[in-house]
């Protein structure tokens, strides 16, 4: 095994009776670096995230850190430290002896642990709050408190557990890049586990997004949302936009495609086998890669879609239209609002235009799971 | 939801329950099981056991059930009737005084008095029964204060009888009670949705509407669990009808008592025991039905 | 509306009175002048010097003590490991085993006691205060049980997996974590076991052998005989002890640990 993997997940299966939790996963997850489970509820990543930490045994398959095979290692015997989604801090404790709870279990003497305790509440801002109480903390201080307990043992594994889910948008905003700042001073390998995809956006490195137990795409960020590999992932990164249509040909890496909704496009090979002609295929763009012209760019080589608009809602600082083409199929065009506001606000329902995108942001979608990328 | 790690959930459970086990094992089911079968046996000469010679020819005469069988004796049906008629008044009556007061404490009455007046009802639920029970005695007595007062008040010349009777025995049993019928009443009003009284009102249901469609049937629980906790020990009732019901008053519970300690015919007394039991656990596994039915929190 | 609400508070008001009446009654009474019931005289202490000294009534008392601690202290350690069976884990026989907790409260104390009894001399073991600390215990582990099962369904068991995840074993998270949050439930448990078993009269009174009279049970036999302002005495100080005891006990009964959210 590489010696910059952290993590290794291999053919992970976790049933509870008749139902598989957790379906064949395989990830590996690197030194180091912020790595995000992301999914619905009920998609299988907290259960994985615990069976890191320990608390649930594998059915199937196993789980090694640094390179040391812990799949049925109790979580007191494992270099891995969680933050639970609650926090889970002992309410008859002060916080001085929640976060040095765990340093009961090490050789070292009274003094020595205090200062270790001081020295990470230091690092969480909460330098002082040895002798309060949980139920006298904010929100934001106590999940603060949690993760001063779990990195006053100095894990080689952070696990997280939709931590940041109990607090308000404005905290959570601030919190998310206090983590990711705290993360890379550290250099610990974070392991998070959320359901809002712009969170994980905002934090990781990598993410591996998950849906009914099986991992549906993982890779770096920015390559899952711009380029999602399955109709799952597209629809939950929020990039909504399906086009269909059928293969004309697929001459190198580019395929052309004769689209449903009428018109042309030729749209980049990602890897993977080329389809043939006459295949129907699906592709993706997302809402913002998407325009709105008056007229057909097609000869100048521009996918344009005929469409006429549905609805228009006006945010401000952007606008949302919904379009529809001529068979029926819907999308959703995220514009900034940079146009003169009197042209654009000539454009209400019924209004006739054309969706245009560039090729090389059109994504096409493979049935079923892709692996890790 | 356990943790998996320290070994298999289930078998963890396995030595923190064995003791308990154990314990009621031997001195609960197996003293059960014993005096069982005492039931089926015949009194010896010295109140103990007599043996029994040809048990093939014992259990085919059907003399095995001679206990079961005396019990339907008239003497006896007798007591069992009145067990249960005391039971019944005794509940229905509590169910009356007690929903009142039930309702006053849980919707009525100001919350900082809540507590206090909840308070108020647990003491003598905690307290000693038969303390509670000899208050009566010391009341009722021929020379009691009841007595006393209705003397010098002039309402009656002499010293009426208010002790060892059927009368005596239900103010003790509505007395000793009483809080365990108001405890469950409370519990299940406290819970009640205000807002769905405010509905009611709002549709047009008078106070009285109000109470039979909508306090009634959302409370029906707790009125159930009432009345599974005094029916039962109303049942079988064995202190408050020796102290206060004297001879003339004598229900299962003292039926029992008496064949064990005076008329040292345990094989007898057994017998009774066990019918005063099934009645008990047929009425329990109905309230179990009732509640399963409703889907309602279990205690355990 | 109005008069609906002071209707009902008066009947609250009588419903009170008439459970406290009897009471008050019976301890304004112990402190009467003359042994006449009923009348009174004057007031006086003559009849609670009188019980302090006399012999009996203290050896009861002690009896009723020794029981009780002992059968708190067993009846506790069971009932409370019983209640983390039930509440923690799904194993097998664990519908009869909740059944089997219910049979002791279910079933009248007399079919219990006569059973008791009639086992106890079928198996040769002799009537002593050790039989009736044994059949405290037996129905006492029920309550408990279901007290501190109470107490663990509002338990957070994220912070056991806390304390196993910061290094803690099984047992260290037990002492350390479980326990403490656990332990009002179980001194509630216990303080009403003890309430309960010195106030046993049905079940004593079957299985208490010569020379292990219990309080209780010499009460009994005092009201037998006939009413005395001694026995007014005794029954107030017991009275006073067990709301000593309840008062404490709601004092402990908080409610559980909220689970720390933001």
């Amino acid at each position: 095994m590489p010696n910059d993997v952290s993590v290794a997940i291999r053919g992970v299966t976790k049933r509870f009776g008749e139902t598989a939790a957790v379906d064949r996963v395989s990830l590996d997850i690197r030194r180091g670096e912020f790595f995000s489970l992301l999914g619905p509820s009920g998609c299988g990543k907290t259960t994985l995230l615990r069976m890191i930490g320990g608390f649930e045994t594998p059915t199937e398959g196993s789980i090694a850190i640094d390179g040391a095979d812990m799949t049925d290692t109790p979580p007191y015997l494992r270099p891995v430290n969680m933050v639970f989604q609650h926090y889970a801090l002992f309410p008859h404790l002060t916080v001085g002896e929640n976060v040095a709870f765990g340093l009961r279990y090490r050789p070292m003497d009274g003094p020595a642990r205090g200062r270790r305790v001081a020295e990470v509440l230091e690092l969480l801002q909460l330098s002082g709050f040895e002798a309060r109480r949980p139920d006298q903390l904010s929100g934001g201080q106590r999940q603060r408190v949690a993760l001063a307990r779990a990195l006053a043992l100095e894990p080689r594994v952070l696990l997280l557990d939709e931590p940041l889910g109990a607090l308000d948008q404005k905290l959570r905003k601030e919190v998310q890049v206090q983590l990711k700042r705290l993360q890379r001073s550290l250099g610990i390998t974070f392991v998070f586990v959320t359901h809002d995809q712009e969170e994980a956006l905002t934090m990781s490195d990598r993410i591996a997004v998950m849906h009914r137990g099986r991992v549906e795409q993982a890779g770096d960020a920015a390559r899952v949302f711009e380029r999602p590999a399955t109709e799952f992932v597209a629809n939950f990164m929020g990039a909504s936009n399906f086009f269909s249509g059928s293969v004309v040909e697929a001459p190198g890496g580019d395929v052309v495609l004769e689209l449903s909704g009428g018109g042309r496009a030729s749209v980049p090979l990602d890897g993977g086998p080329a389809p043939r002609a006459g295949e129907a295929v699906r592709f993706v763009v997302r809402p913002e890669k998407l325009d709105l012209r008056r007229r057909d760019l097609s000869e100048r080589g521009v996918p344009s879609v005929a469409v006429t608009v549905e609805d228009r809602v006006y945010q401000g600082i952007s606008t949302i239209w919904s379009v529809r083409d001529a068979a029926g199929g819907r999308f959703t065009v995220y514009e900034q609002n940079e146009r003169p506001f009197e042209e654009s606000s000539r454009w209400q329902p019924g209004a006739r235009l054309f969706l245009c995108f560039h090729a090389r942001d059109a994504v096409l979608l493979r049935a079923g799971g892709g692996g890790a990328s | 939801m356990s943790a998996d790690a320290g070994g298999g959930r289930s078998r963890a459970a396995y030595p923190l329950i064995l003791p308990t086990w154990a314990v009621l094992g031997v001195f609960f089911l197996l003293p059960l099981c014993v005096l069982f079968v005492i039931s089926f046996a015949q009194r010896g000469t010295y109140g103990g056991l007599k043996p029994i010679e040809d048990l093939g020819a014992y259990v085919l005469s059907g003399k095995f059930l001679s206990h079961y069988a005396r019990s339907l004796h008239p003497i006896y049906l007798q007591i069992f009737w009145r067990s249960i008629w005391m039971a019944v008044v005794t509940t229905i009556v509590c169910l009356l005084v007690s929903y009142p007061v039930a309702y006053y404490v849980a919707v009525v009455a100001p919350p900082r008095r809540r507590n206090l007046l909840l308070g108020l009802v647990v003491i003598p639920f905690w307290t000693s029964f038969l303390i509670r029970t000899y208050a009566w005695m010391f009341i009722l007595r021929t020379e009691g204060l009841a007595n006393r007062l209705l003397m010098a008040s002039g309402l009656t010349s002499h010293p009426l009888e208010l002790l060892y009777n059927d009368f005596s025995v239900l103010i003790g049993l509505v007395y000793g009670e009483l809080p365990f019928m108001i405890l469950p009443l409370y519990a299940s009003l406290e819970k009640l949705d205000r807002s769905l009284l405010e509905a009611s009102a709002d549709l047009g249901a008078p106070a009285r509407e109000t109470f039979r469609r909508v306090t009634i049937p959302m409370t029906a629980p707790g009125i159930a669990a009432g009345i599974v906790l005094v029916f039962v020990p109303s049942l079988g009732q064995f202190i408050v009808s020796d102290l206060l019901g004297g001879a003339k008053t004598i229900l299962a519970g003292n039926l029992v008592q008496n064949q064990f300690a005076v008329a040292r015919n345990k094989p007898f007394g057994s017998a009774v025991a066990f019918e005063l039991t099934a009645a008990v656990l047929l009425l329990l596994l109905g309230y179990a039905a009732y509640t399963r039915r409703r889907g309602e929190d279990v205690l355990l | 509306m109005r008069r609906r609400g002071a209707l009902l508070r008066l009947h609250t008001a009588v419903v009170f009175a008439f459970l406290y009446a009897p009471i008050a009654i019976l301890v304004l009474f112990s402190f009467n002048e003359t042994s006449q019931t009923a009348v009174w005289r004057g007031f006086t202490f003559e009849w609670y010097r009188k019980l302090l000294s006399d012999e009996i009534i203290l050896g009861t008392v002690r009896n009723s003590l020794i029981v009780g601690a002992a059968a708190t202290v067993i009846a506790t350690v069971l009932g409370t490991l019983a209640a983390l069976a039930m509440g923690r884990y799904r194993f097998r026989g664990e519908g009869l085993t909740r059944n089997l907790l219910y049979l002791p409260i279910i079933i009248p104390e007399i079919v219990v006691g006569a059973a008791l009894v009639t086992f106890f001399g079928v198996a040769g073991l002799r009537l002593s205060l050790v039989t009736v600390v044994i059949a405290h215990v037996v129905f006492s582990i029920s309550y408990v049980a279901i007290v501190v099962r109470a107490r663990l369904s509002g338990f957070d068991r994220s912070l056991e997996e806390a304390a196993l995840d910061l290094g803690a074993r099984p047992v260290q998270t037990f002492f350390r974590v479980t326990l403490p949050l656990i332990l009002p439930g179980v001194v509630a448990g216990a303080l009403l076991v003890f309430t309960i078993s010195i106030d046993d009269y049905v079940i004593t009174s079957f299985v208490a052998g010569v020379g292990a009279t219990t309080l209780p049970l010499q009460i009994y036999s005092m009201l037998k005989v006939g009413v005395t302002p001694e026995v007014n005495a005794v029954s107030t100080l017991l009275l006073a002890t067990t709301v000593v005891l309840i008062l404490f006990a709601q004092r402990l009964q908080q409610p559980p640990p909220e689970r720390s959210e933001g």
